[in-house]
């Protein structure tokens, strides 16, 4: 960028100088604000969930949050009213949130790397332009939507299927909204993916193939390896995502706080306890109200911590063949 | 490829192993895209095909005593209109006599036929006088069985409408004319009488605000990290800033707004206008990271050559890169709205929740949003309401396919391929 200096050259008198010199440091100032609003909203969302968490850990400490096994928010509407304390132990809503996360990875892993190593190593040019796009109208489509058709649509239809064959399933069971939120994310998966096997320079490609390796021989053991680092962050990415989706299980997956691994019964997650503590009207003070917020920062820590690997990794094979 | 034992039995098996291994490996890509977009296809076939009712709606005729006895014409509304529909309906079918039939009969037509019959003569006063024919909406349960959602073979304690109020509709004269209440109405607890005008004007609303926050700053942002900012620690840490602010999840922008712009500031809850506060923030590292690569794409040249004419920095920026930048600029900002169209969550966390009938009339007053009204359709029980849900939802998805075309046509019409 040019130095500062030149600020003055095109100005013929000095008092348009000075004016032009005022206006443009208070472009400049007001371009720095900008900028310094993302930091502001990050600095805003830390310093908000950390204060409103801290003030449900004064009254649940944080060992019972993290290490109880129960969850049950609800207390005493009325303080003169005698109700059973609230349970706020985090794990049934972090198994389950782990679970429904693992199905959709099940999901979406298989199709959309399949669907990213031939849309970059078989696909036709022409293929590509009309698939490509395609994909991306599924991470396009909103949540609410998958949402609906979860609920109405794929929950009745496994529920059906899983009584035709014996098998007791729950009318919000983890495996629909699981594999709905699979679909959701292939995109993510495949267009990420994609972009990391094109990055395998094309002489590892020209070496194995002049070997006498087939294609797909060439793919499984030459550009799949190379190409890992990346397929594991966007991996990650997609991770993530599933951990913070919300619509889809809080249309699909119910509130039931149940510790199990079963996909066919009924869990919940954190993000669909955050709005089912926020949603409809309450006093804004009481625990019940607060531990969204603690359920907030962990959500926060955990999707950060995975996108923060997840730049980390990708960054890294980057660098290894530029 | 030529195989040099070729002339090996086992060679030549080995070989076709492979290559049979090889279209097996081309056929599970094919069959991994094919699932993908068989799914969406289905999705939205289905989603089409149980919304496409919610555009019909039910008619009944009735003919109701609009004499003067009835309706004082100096008073028009003092009268009573639910009486004048009820007194139709008994005429209609004076076997209704006891007090549980007369309910069921009253059940046909909408609770709103009252206010329909008011309109119509507040409109054309000369209907008074006489006998006269008008329509009124039907219950959404008589417009359950029109569309044919309600089996006649069942037994009639397994369905919502019983044998003798069948008859009635049979008996009735019913049209089934287009729905445009759908798109005139607020939302109501009357499925009949539901519509998404005021979950649409709140969309619009806080859209509107998104736009006036995450444009400006999205791209002023965008052009000092990219033409002015220095390399270093600090522009290192608001670009990993922004990276990170585009995977948070959606929720989390909720909790902000709740607990930032509702409880420390004070902004009235429900409203437009902190709605489209928390979705410019979900907008803009979207927009800023849209806007970069497109500023990216401008030549050097174009800089070097207005500096050298004696522009500062500052004026080459503005004056000569971002105007050539500014498609780039209204693609990234159009996907991003069309993002924050169909976000939810966020919604949720500061109060869009609410049970909304009138259209708000600014960004204060509460309001709705398009896809929290689908989220509120989807959750309640009534038949008629899941094909208003799916009505809504193909609603939202022509306006998201419609910002996306302008997007594309945008990006393909004013790019400069330098």
């Amino acid at each position: 960028m040019a130095s500062d200096n030149m600020n003055t050259a095109n100005s013929f008198n000095i008092t348009s100088g000075n004016r032009s010199k005022f206006t443009e440091t208070l472009v400049k100032a007001a371009m720095i604000l900008c900028s310094l609003v993302a930091v502001a909203v990050t600095i805003g969302i830390v310093l908000s969930l950390i204060f409103e968490a801290l003030e449900f850990f004064k009254r649940i400490p944080l060992s019972e949050f993290l290490f109880s096994t129960e969850w049950s928010p609800q207390t005493a509407l009325r303080s003169d009213q005698v109700a059973t304390e609230g349970k706020f132990g985090v794990i049934p809503l972090f198994t389950g949130t782990m679970l429904i996360s693992a199905i959709a990875m099940c999901v979406a892993t298989p199709l959309g790397l399949a669907s990213a190593v031939f849309l970059a190593e078989y696909a036709s040019k022409r293929t590509r332009d009309w698939v490509k796009p395609m994909l991306e109208i599924l991470a396009g489509i909103p949540t609410v939507v998958y949402g609906f058709f979860a609920a109405l649509t794929v929950a009745p239809f496994i529920r059906m299927t899983g009584g035709n064959v014996g098998l007791e399933v729950s009318s919000e069971s983890a495996l629909a909204a699981g594999l709905v939120m699979g679909i959701m994310i292939v995109p993510l998966i495949s267009s990420l993916s994609d972009d990391v096997i094109n990055a395998v320079p094309q002489a590892m490609r020209d070496a194995s193939l002049g070997l006498g390796a087939t294609h797909s021989e060439t793919v499984k053991q030459v550009i799949l390896p190379a190409a890992l680092p990346g397929i594991a962050g966007s991996l990650l990415l997609a991770a993530s995502r599933a951990i913070g989706e919300t619509m889809i299980v809080v249309m699909a997956a119910g509130l039931a706080a149940n510790l199990t691994a079963n996909p066919l019964e009924a869990v919940t997650t954190i993000t669909a306890q955050i709005v089912a503590l926020l949603t409809g009207d309450q006093e804004f003070d009481s625990a019940k109200t607060l531990s969204a917020f603690a359920l907030g920062l962990l959500l926060f820590i955990v999707t950060l911590a995975l996108n923060y690997l997840s730049l980390r990794i990708v960054k890294k094979y980057r660098e290894k063949y530029d | 490829m030529t195989n040099p034992d070729a002339n090996f039995l086992k060679g030549q098996k080995h070989l076709t192993r492979r290559y049979r291994a090889e279209q097996r490996f081309q056929w599970i890509g094919r069959i991994a895209i094919a699932a993908s977009l068989t799914f969406l296809v289905f999705m939205v076939a289905s989603i089409f095909w149980q919304g496409k009712g919610a555009l019909i709606t039910t008619k009944i005729a009735l003919t109701v005593d609009l004499s003067t006895e009835m309706i004082d014409p100096a008073n028009i509304k003092g009268a009573s209109f639910d009486k004048i529909i009820k007194l139709a309906l008994r005429t209609e079918f004076p076997e209704a006599t006891k007090r549980k039939q007369k309910k069921r009969l009253y059940a046909l037509v909408s609770s709103d036929a009252g206010f329909q019959l008011r309109d119509q003569i507040l409109e054309g006063p000369a209907l008074l006088g006489a006998d006269q024919t008008i329509w009124v909406s039907a219950s959404d349960d008589v417009d359950m069985l029109m569309k044919g959602h309600i089996d006649r073979n069942k037994p009639q304690n397994s369905r919502r409408l019983s044998d003798q109020q069948i008859s009635w509709i049979d008996a009735l004269l019913v049209k089934q004319v287009f729905n445009t209440g759908f798109f005139t109405n607020g939302d109501s607890r009357e499925p009949e009488l539901a519509g998404i005008l005021s979950a649409l004007v709140g969309s619009a609303l806080s859209l509107l605000i998104c736009f006036a926050l995450s444009f400006p700053i999205g791209i002023m942002s965008a052009i000092y990290l990219e033409e002015f900012a220095k390399k270093g620690r600090w522009s290192d840490l608001i670009e990993i800033n922004i990276n990170n602010l585009a995977a948070v999840p959606s929720i989390v922008f909720g909790l902000l707004g709740l607990s930032i712009f509702l409880n420390v500031f004070g902004l009235p809850r429900s409203s437009p206008l902190v709605g489209g506060m928390v979705l410019s923030l979900m907008t803009l590292p979207t927009i800023i990271i849209a806007a970069r690569a497109s500023l990216r794409a401008v030549p050097p040249s174009i800089r070097e050559a207005a500096l050298g004419m004696g522009a500062s920095p500052v004026q080459a920026t503005f004056h000569h890169v971002a105007p050539l930048a500014m498609p780039g600029f209204l693609t990234g900002t159009i996907v991003g709205m069309a993002q924050a169209l169909g976000e939810t969550a966020p919604l949720l966390m500061i109060g869009m929740v609410a049970f909304i009938v009138d259209i708000p009339g600014s960004i204060l007053e509460p309001a709705t949003a398009l896809p929290v009204q689908i989220f509120l359709w989807a959750d309640s029980p009534e038949r008629a309401f899941l094909e208003k849900t799916s009505a809504a939802i193909i609603v939202l998805l022509i306006f998201l396919v419609l910002m996306n075309i302008i997007a594309i046509i945008l990006r393909k019409k004013y790019e400069i391929r330098f």
